[in-house]
């Protein structure tokens, strides 16, 4: 038995290298010195030194997103931890799995408005899945292992534990992980097998069936969106995904009808409204998808499959709820229809597809291409096909070129794919590229962005420098808070109040100071060189392309409008005026 | 699926949880935060020996956001158990309230009387005061605090509900 001793500070390395984990994104202070003591002896953990807390905690997001991992965040006391709230919200918001050590005040100057002090757990509560104060040392590994526990299982979100200087200093006990944790908290994994049933019988009956697949998908793994194959494959229904369920599916297969919701296309929110059974997998039915509540999809019988009960029958009510994982529950239904061999109407589904068919004959997402103004979709329609064959990993920052991204990049596989969809995070992206690449190194990490997200989190070409990660920030410049003007234009008859950005830096030199490269494109005929030139350079640049600052994001279903009330482009708006109820939506 | 009902009824909800720090204001903040009503709510431990706490909520609300409260609270990972006990079957529900009268004469004995009937004990008196103690369901309280306004009441001290299910079934 009597084991060694080892100090507070070493506990918790040990118990993250325990957990598997090889790098940790943090920023240093008074408070996790002695953490940083323990970092300094060993190699089996990488620290990246961010420059920001709130980059810190998007890199990690963009780490775990790419990878399936827990990301790992370090910061200080007081207002490392502050400044790490933002991310932390935009993990819970997303579902990622996210393990943040914040420093705290010894344990007796805890609530004395000592230096730095912040009550980190009591600000952090509502933004974290879970958060712990370790007060005792001999507590600390076991808190560390059921930290990742409760991170990773279920719905995967961010968990704080906040570490006082005392606790870390102190000589306690090591604990290795058990299987207590499990115990303490075990969420439903397998579905109930006379839903599944159930399900399987209302797919197999189904005249227009429709699958709607969201970020769940990816959380469950590459596994879920195999079967998520599988099954679209077997039913013969077309598949829509949300922007965070992007690669669950194929956007080059021919069942795929693209996103749906605010920015989705005609088709895929055409047959959401139509159909008459639709299985939604690993999806929150979110304000973005279902536009006016009681218009949604009225007349169709629907499936949910979610891991977390209280994503069912939050916002839509279902006729067959299924709590458990992603993965599990497509296994069963694949097993079950494989079994039953249910005997579809096919003539009602060629059919339906023949009415989607025509859905898609209105190519909403077509563009023209003419005179040297870039139009933003052009520039990422090049982009995408000048990336095929590479490895590929895309980031974004919010607004337009966010959507854009969405609409035009198509993705094939799970994880490549990193956005901020449930909090809307601008300076997410640079960050969340520079997470993507530490874990792939010698893949292409691309941040599509905007000059204005682009400048939030700015101070993290920095950390790109010196870790010489050659991450590409794509810039589509409109020198305006795009998403903002648009709606400002729709909605708040044109005064475009405080949406455009004066004085916005040469991002050319912007980059060279940051030891990158910068380029830029201001004309159609320059973009191919441009971005050839961009991913030719083997290290980090900064591409500043400058679009038609005009451009709207259509297809649109405005706020308050059902599905079937989309505009489609500029000359749509005319004829639909925006309700009240819809302008107090955002 | 056809419309939900959008009938808002009140719901005593019982919630098994670790008693460790923090717990109560997991709970608390996710009423506040989603923006469900409390209207009473009742916590102590329960089971030292197993380190666990019951909390009592009595809230309203239409059935899907009644199904969304118990949904949130189960996510919570320190809460082991969520049981609504207005949907589970019969249950019982006591409350206690203090309550003191501060009055001389036909008032005094007027106070005694309806506290009697309430069978409502005087747990401290003065020659001019009665601290009652009542117990009972939330409405019966209600009932003896009105009856005992024009008696001179002065103060009053409620619990909240605490409930449990009939029958020989554990939560
Ligand atoms: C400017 C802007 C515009 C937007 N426009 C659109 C738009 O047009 N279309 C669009 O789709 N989105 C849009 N969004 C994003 C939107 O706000 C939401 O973030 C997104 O729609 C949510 O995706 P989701 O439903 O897949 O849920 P997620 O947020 O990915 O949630 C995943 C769900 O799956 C569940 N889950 C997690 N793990 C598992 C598992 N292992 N097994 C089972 N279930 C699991 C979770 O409990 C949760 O309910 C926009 C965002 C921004 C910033
Ligand atoms: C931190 C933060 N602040 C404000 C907003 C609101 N907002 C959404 S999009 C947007 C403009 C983004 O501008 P830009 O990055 O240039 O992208 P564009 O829309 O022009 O492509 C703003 C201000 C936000 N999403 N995040
Ligand atoms: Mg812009």
């Amino acid at each position: 038995m009597a084991k060694k001793k080892m100090q507070g500070a070493e506990i918790v390395i040990e118990a993250l290298k325990e957990q598997g984990v090889t790098e940790i994104f943090g920023y240093p202070g008074g408070a996790v010195l002695p953490l940083y003591d323990a970092i300094f002896n060993q190699n089996a953990i990488r620290h990246i030194l961010v420059r920001q807390e709130g980059g810190a905690v998007h890199a990690a997001e963009g780490y775990a997103r790419s990878t399936g991992k827990v990301g790992v965040v370090l910061v200080t006391s007081g207002p490392g931890a502050t400044n790490a709230v933002t991310g932390l919200t935009d993990a819970l918001m997303d579902s990622i799995p996210i393990v943040c050590l914040t420093g705290q005040v010894p344990t007796h100057l805890i609530g004395n408005d000592a230096f730095q002090e912040c009550d980190t757990t009591g600000i952090t509560r509502p933004c974290t899945k879970h958060n712990y104060l370790v007060k005792d040392v001999n507590d600390l590994a076991a808190v560390v292992h059921e930290a990742f526990h409760v991170a990773r299982s279920g719905r995967p979100g961010p968990v704080v534990i906040d570490l006082p200087k005392d606790v870390v200093m102190a000589l306690g006990n090591y604990q290795e992980a058990g299987t207590a944790a499990a115990e303490k908290y075990s969420p439903r994994i397998k579905g109930d097998q006379s839903a599944i049933a159930e399900a399987v019988r209302l797919l197999g009956q189904a005249k227009k069936p429709i699958i709607y697949a969201g970020g769940g998908v990816i959380n469950s793994g590459p596994k879920a969106s195999k079967l998520l194959n599988d099954l679209v494959k077997l039913t013969g229904a077309p598949c829509t995904l949300t922007l965070m369920g992007l690669g669950a599916y194929p956007a080059s297969d021919k069942q795929f009808v693209g996103m749906l919701g605010m920015h989705g296309t005609y088709e895929a929110n055409l047959a959401m409204h139509d159909c008459d059974v639709m299985l939604c997998v690993g999806a929150r039915f979110d304000d973005r998808i279902t536009g006016r509540l009681d218009a949604f999809s009225p007349g169709s019988k629907k499936i949910h499959i979610d891991i977390d009960p209280s994503s069912i029958n939050k916002n839509v009510p279902v006729d067959v709820p299924i709590v458990g994982d992603v993965g599990s529950v497509l296994a069963d239904i694949v097993r079950k229809w494989k079994a039953a061999k249910p005997k579809q109407d096919k003539a009602a589904l060629k059919k339906w597809w023949g009415q989607i068919d025509q859905w898609r004959a209105r190519k909403c997402l077509a563009f023209e291409q003419k005179g040297e103004i870039i139009k933003p979709q052009h520039a990422i329609r090049r982009l995408f096909e000048l990336t095929q064959g590479r490895e590929t990993f895309i980031t974004t920052e919010v607004g337009q070129h966010q959507m854009w991204a969405a609409q035009y990049y198509n993705f094939d596989k799970p994880n490549h794919w990193m956005t901020s969809g449930g909090l809307g995070t601008m300076g997410y992206g640079l960050p969340a590229a520079m997470g993507v690449q530490i874990a792939h190194p010698d893949a292409l990490v691309v941040d599509i962005a905007g000059e204005a997200s682009t400048l939030m989190n700015i101070q993290e070409m920095s950390t790109i420098a010196q870790y010489r990660l050659p991450v590409k920030v794509f810039i589509l410049n409109n020198e305006y808070m795009g998403m903002v003007r648009q709606w400002q234009e729709l909605l708040h008859g044109g005064r475009y109040s405080e949406s455009y950005m004066e004085s916005l830096p040469d991002f050319v030199k912007l980059a060279e100071s940051f030891h990158a490269a910068g380029l830029r494109a201001t004309k159609a005929s320059e973009l191919d060189d441009v971005i050839k030139e961009m991913l030719a350079i083997d290290g980090p640049v900064i591409a500043d392309i400058a679009i038609d600052k005009a451009e709207n994001c259509f297809p649109m279903i405005p706020s308050g409008a059902a599905h079937n009330e989309m505009l489609l482009g500029p000359n749509d708006k005319a004829d639909k005026p925006i309700s009240e109820e819809g302008m107090v939506l955002v | 699926m056809s419309e939900p009902s959008k009938e808002v009824n009140r719901h005593t909800i019982a919630v098994l949880v670790d008693n460790e720090p923090g717990v109560l204001a997991r709970v608390i903040g996710l009423f506040s935060g989603r923006g469900y009503n409390i209207e009473s709510l009742t916590v102590a431990e329960t089971d030292h020996a197993a380190g666990l706490s019951r909390i009592t909520i009595v809230t309203t609300g239409t059935p899907m956001i009644i199904e969304q409260i118990k949904a949130q609270l189960g996510r919570l990972v320190p809460v082991h158990k969520v049981r609504d006990l207005t949907l589970d079957g019969p249950y019982v529900e006591r409350e206690l309230a203090l309550v003191k009268v501060v009055g001389k004469g036909e008032k005094r004995v007027e106070s005694l009387r309806i506290a009697d009937t309430f069978r409502a004990r005087a747990v401290d008196s003065s020659n001019n005061s009665f601290v009652f103690e009542i117990v009972g369901a939330a409405s019966k309280i209600d009932a003896f605090i009105e009856l005992m306004q024009p008696l001179g009441l002065t103060e009053v001290s409620r619990t909240g509900a605490a409930a449990i299910s009939r029958g020989n079934k554990a939560i």
